[in-house]
């Protein structure tokens, strides 16, 4: 059962920003994500979660770190190998008015990685194909013919997926697949989502700010902030038992559509704004907006520990060798 | 209670080379003093034109207020001239807009933007203006308000410049402002924090809300009446309360069955089959027909009139109709 598709560990993306500035978007991020299941990479704008799904695909180098696919490292493979590795890997992006090109019929959309991964010779059969995958997203073969623009955003959304299994990946990055559409819309392309993988044993990485959505569709979700990834366990321990307190800050921000559950919750909110990436606060990223932060959260970075079977997080409340957890209320800039 | 603002059967409509796109269909609702109200709907429903309207910021052509009135203190202003107009806004009522990275003027700082309203509408000096902006400034939570007002746009962060949004439009004690989805381009940490902004505005200074959102989370904790919108029209308006827990037309509870739920575990969503109608030639009938699991053969001919559950509930559904609980009735016992 835990079979790991992708590992990735310790992985950094720094950019080099002019003015010898670094802008360290990934630092240092640990995770693995098992075959057939649906891991979450959730947290705010600028927090690298974006970052983290290009690097993986190799769509950005890495600065250090290694990301294993099936055991063998992506950044290391050849152009011949990593031809047929995006094969294996492909990726829905957030915008489905940018991401089609718009003078590309749906056909043309759709066939297009057929053709250049040269899997049919016969136009007939790639044509099936592409009707087959029409119809597997809930659209049908009298589009194949129109425009990108004939589409609501729902459905371009459609054609997006059906454009990422052309290639019968086993895995596919989601980059904000659904922030982009009405709610009523978002449920569909999430549910159509949720019935492709038990269909065809997709595993998914599924990068979302929306954690009330993220924790719809994923079996296990990992936090980020400023580049860290802060706390990692499964889906329902998350909103059950968050132990990172910018886990708890999020859950709470988070209003829930149920007026009574809503006027009687106890809000955190965070005071002040994300610092800048570029000059990450010392110690715990964190800490400059952190209720609990103590004297140590300045100094020391906090280690990623596996607090119970499957829990990870970084944060020294709950590492046992630090002896005054008193709160310093300095620390927090405002 | 007093109405400040009543809107009674407001059609607008916009020309264009296809055709006239009939945007809102006879709109009618009201606000209290010192009351939100929160008009829900998805893109294209008609939720800002409704309140650009209300400002008068349709642009005639190709727009057009082709019917109904829109009386906000007594005084209509569907017949006002501009000049008339542009003593209202603003002073009266003001708007804030969704975007704040482009609400703002980039070569102009954000005092000199603060002030402009002011010194527009109030014989008043620089020295005067400046200490209201100050005081403004302070209001909305922005730290260290002198240093900041000689500061451009681009040196503000998204949360911040929307606390400046917002300072604007509350500059000249406006009685009713107008927020057209003010917190979907912030992240869910800043969300929660503009939104207890709102509270304590509405607070200290009694203004009247009118907030366009397609967030029932957002609305769950803000609003004390709800108006749902769908292509063009009003279909359901009550407390919000009523809406959540008395839901009546088939298409909010498609809405509410269709958001995932942070509180809730392995909840199936349930999307809404379909998209909107086109509002080049809306349908005759209920526009929400052919989306609609309840729907009967009346629906698709004629709109169903309006039914008054209570004072503050109205329903535009034939489901209300005796008829079709006797339909119901005897479907079920075959």
């Amino acid at each position: 059962m835990d079979d790991k598709i992708l590992e990735v560990l310790h992985l950094k993306k720094h950019f080099t920003v002019g003015k010898g500035q670094v802008l360290q978007a990934v630092n240092d991020v640990t995770f693995n994500v098992k075959r057939g299941e649906t891991f979450g990479l959730v947290g705010e704008s600028g927090c690298g979660k974006s970052t983290i799904g290009r690097t993986i695909l190799g769509l950005y180098d890495k600065t250090d770190g290694d990301v294993l696919y099936d055991g063998r490292n992506v950044h290391d493979l050849n152009e011949k190998d990593r031809f047929q590795f995006y094969r294996r890997m492909q990726m829905i992006f957030q915008d489905p008015y940018a991401s089609l090109n718009p003078r590309s019929t749906v056909k043309e959309v759709i066939s297009e990685p057929m053709e250049i991964h040269n899997i049919y010779r016969d136009k007939k059969e790639q044509l099936n194909r592409v009707y087959q995958l029409l119809e597997e997203v809930g659209l049908n073969r009298d589009h194949a013919n129109r425009y990108p623009h004939e589409f609501s955003g729902g459905q371009r959304q459609r054609i997006g997926i059906a454009r990422a299994l052309a290639l019968e990946p086993d895995f596919i990055i989601a980059d904000e697949p659904i922030s982009a559409l009405d709610v009523s819309v978002q449920a569909q392309v999430v549910n159509l989502l949720k019935a492709l993988q038990i269909q065809k044993g997709l595993t998914f990485l599924f990068i979302a700010h929306d954690l009330s959505m993220v924790k719809q569709i994923s079996d296990r979700i990992g936090v980020m902030y400023l580049g860290h990834l802060v706390e990692l366990t499964e889906s329902t321990t998350l909103y059950d038992d968050p132990l990172h307190p910018y886990t708890k800050a999020l859950l709470s921000a988070i209003p829930i559509p149920d007026p009574d559950i809503e006027e009687a919750r106890e809000r955190i909110i965070l005071k002040g704004e994300l610092p800048s990436p570029i000059n990450p606060p010392s110690g715990c990223v964190f800490r400059t907006r952190c209720p609990m932060a103590m004297e140590i959260c300045s100094k020391t970075k906090p280690a990623w520990q596996e607090v119970t079977q499957d829990h990870y997080v970084a944060c020294h409340l709950y590492d046992e060798t630090v002896e005054n957890k008193e709160p310093v209320k300095s620390l927090i800039r405002n | 209670m007093d109405k400040i603002l009543e809107v009674k059967d407001l059609h607008v409509t916009f020309s264009t080379y296809g055709g006239t796109v009939k945007a809102v269909r006879g709109v009618n609702f009201y606000l209290n003093k010192g009351e939100t109200l929160a008009i829900v709907g998805e893109s294209g429903c008609g939720k800002s034109v409704t309140s650009n309207a209300i400002m008068r910021l349709i642009p005639e052509p190709p727009g057009k207020i082709s019917n109904g009135s829109i009386i906000f203190k007594n005084k209509e202003l569907t017949t006002l001239s501009e000049k008339e107009m542009r003593s209202i806004r603003g002073v009266d009522i003001s708007m804030i807009f969704q975007d704040p990275m482009t609400a703002l003027n980039p070569t102009l700082t954000i005092g000199t933007q603060l002030m402009e309203g002011l010194q527009q509408h109030q014989q008043i000096t620089g020295d005067q203006a400046k200490s209201k902006a100050i005081e403004m400034m302070n209001l909305v939570g922005i730290p260290n308000p002198a240093e900041r007002l000689k500061q451009y746009p681009h040196q503000f962060s998204g949360g911040m410049r929307q606390r400046i949004v917002i300072a604007m439009a509350l500059i000249c004690k406006p009685e009713l402002l107008i927020a057209d989805e003010p917190t979907t381009a912030l992240d869910v940490t800043i969300q929660a924090q503009i939104l207890e902004l709102f509270n304590e505005i509405q607070e200290v200074t009694g203004v009247s809300i009118i907030l366009i959102t397609h967030d029932l989370g957002v609305v769950a904790k803000i609003a004390d009446r709800i108006a749902v919108m769908y292509a063009g029209k009003i279909i359901e308006v009550g407390t919000k309360r009523e809406i959540f827990y008395q839901t009546q037309h088939p298409y909010t509870k498609g809405l509410l069955h269709s958001v995932p739920r942070l509180d809730l575990q392995g909840e199936k969503l349930t999307p809404i089959d379909g998209t909107p109608p086109d509002l080049f030639s809306p349908p005759q009938g209920c526009p929400f027909t052919a989306r609609c699991p309840l729907a009967m053969e009346v629906c698709d001919k004629v709109y169903p009139v309006t039914t008054e559950r209570s004072d503050s509930h109205k329903v535009d559904c034939w489901m209300q109709d005796d008829r079709a609980k006797q339909l119901l009735a005897t479907s079920a016992e075959k």
